[in-house]
């Protein structure tokens, strides 16, 4: 499957189902990451049973240092 | 203790988290600060890098109260949603509201910024909009229900201190929700003026950031606030234009 993650195309492969998977293929699942789908927010307890598709627009942020 | 909506504080000192030189030197700057609150702004993740550290990790999280900016926007829409992926965090719900009006002197767009307040507000956010300092705009701020109005001293980064000291003591007197005096600050004095004028707290990065120490600095900064605090609780004497003799006129041994 195809996804824009942050502006870039990236492949992910087919065992990555839902928001839930995304985040642990990445490695992330220990970081404070919120979840953007096609401009609506996931929220933490919906990661899970979020399914991903094909093209979908995702946004992975975090908090980084700033005034 | 400085109140901001449901929120207590006894620092006085709001500190900015970013452009320190490593994450030791900022780690013991926060701690010697002693500030409570802490501002973040949120941004894309390096999603081929997890394990690129983050300040974040390195804190114990539940002993400060987090404020992350909208710092990027330039519309109230902007904001608006950078404030939602920031409460979506599931850390905080206070937001500062910061939408750049110009990117030469990073002016705040007083237009947007008030929209921008006015929606997240109603989305049952604790609102901080940084605003410049213009007295009507405070105001019109404070009326929409925000909780804390923080006008700029001068220029975000620019170190050049309170510019209009003036128009702050006028936000300071007609505010009932707290002031809080947010970039600009270059030195501890600049800090202590503001407090001095009655602002309830301070918020400062690079002062702290980009100082030679930033710990020293930092330490500082604190005392700056306050000193500055006590000074306007205790109350200054009137300027007067001539001298006043400190010591008694009578009873002098003259031979």
């Amino acid at each position: 499957m195809e996804l824009v993650i942050n502006g870039d195309k990236i492949d992910v492969p087919d065992t990555v189902e839902t928001v839930d998977n995304l985040i642990q293929h990445f490695g992330l699942s220990e970081k404070v990451v919120i979840v953007e789908q096609n401009q609506i927010i996931v929220e933490k307890g919906s990661h899970q049973e979020t399914k991903l598709c094909n093209g979908d627009k995702i946004e992975l942020v975090h908090f980084v240092g700033g005034g | 203790m400085l109140k901001i909506g449901s929120y207590e504080f006894s620092s006085r000192l709001l500190l900015g988290t970013g452009k320190y030189p490593d994450f030791d030197v900022q780690k013991e700057a926060v701690d010697v600060s002693e500030t409570e609150i802490l501002t973040f702004s949120v941004r894309r993740m390096n999603i081929f890098d997890a394990n690129q550290p983050n300040f974040l990790e390195k804190l114990d999280v539940g002993k400060y109260t987090l404020l992350p900016n909208t710092a990027g926007a330039k519309t109230a829409e902007e904001a608006v949603r950078i404030a939602k992926l920031a409460k979506a965090s599931g850390l905080c719900d206070m937001i500062k509201v910061e939408v750049i009006g110009c990117q030469k002197t990073l002016l705040p767009d007083p237009l947007e910024t008030l929209k921008a307040s006015e929606e997240l507000l109603k989305e049952g956010f604790t609102v901080l909009p940084y605003t410049s300092d213009d007295v009507l705009l405070a105001k019109r701020l404070e009326e929409l229900g925000c909780h804390a109005i923080m006008p700029g001293a001068s220029p975000i980064g620019s170190g050049q201190g309170i510019v209009n000291p003036l128009n702050l003591r006028f936000i300071i007197e007609q505010s009932t929700v707290p002031v809080i005096v947010d970039a600009g600050i270059g030195v501890p004095s600049d800090a202590a003026m503001a407090m001095e004028l009655g602002a309830d707290g301070v918020l400062l990065n690079t002062a702290v950031s980009g100082a030679k120490d930033p710990v020293k600095m930092a330490q500082a900064m604190k005392l700056a606030i306050e000193a500055g605090r006590l000074g306007f609780e205790a109350g200054r004497i009137p300027k007067k234009r001539y001298a006043t003799a400190s010591s008694p006129t009578e009873g002098m041994s003259v031979s």
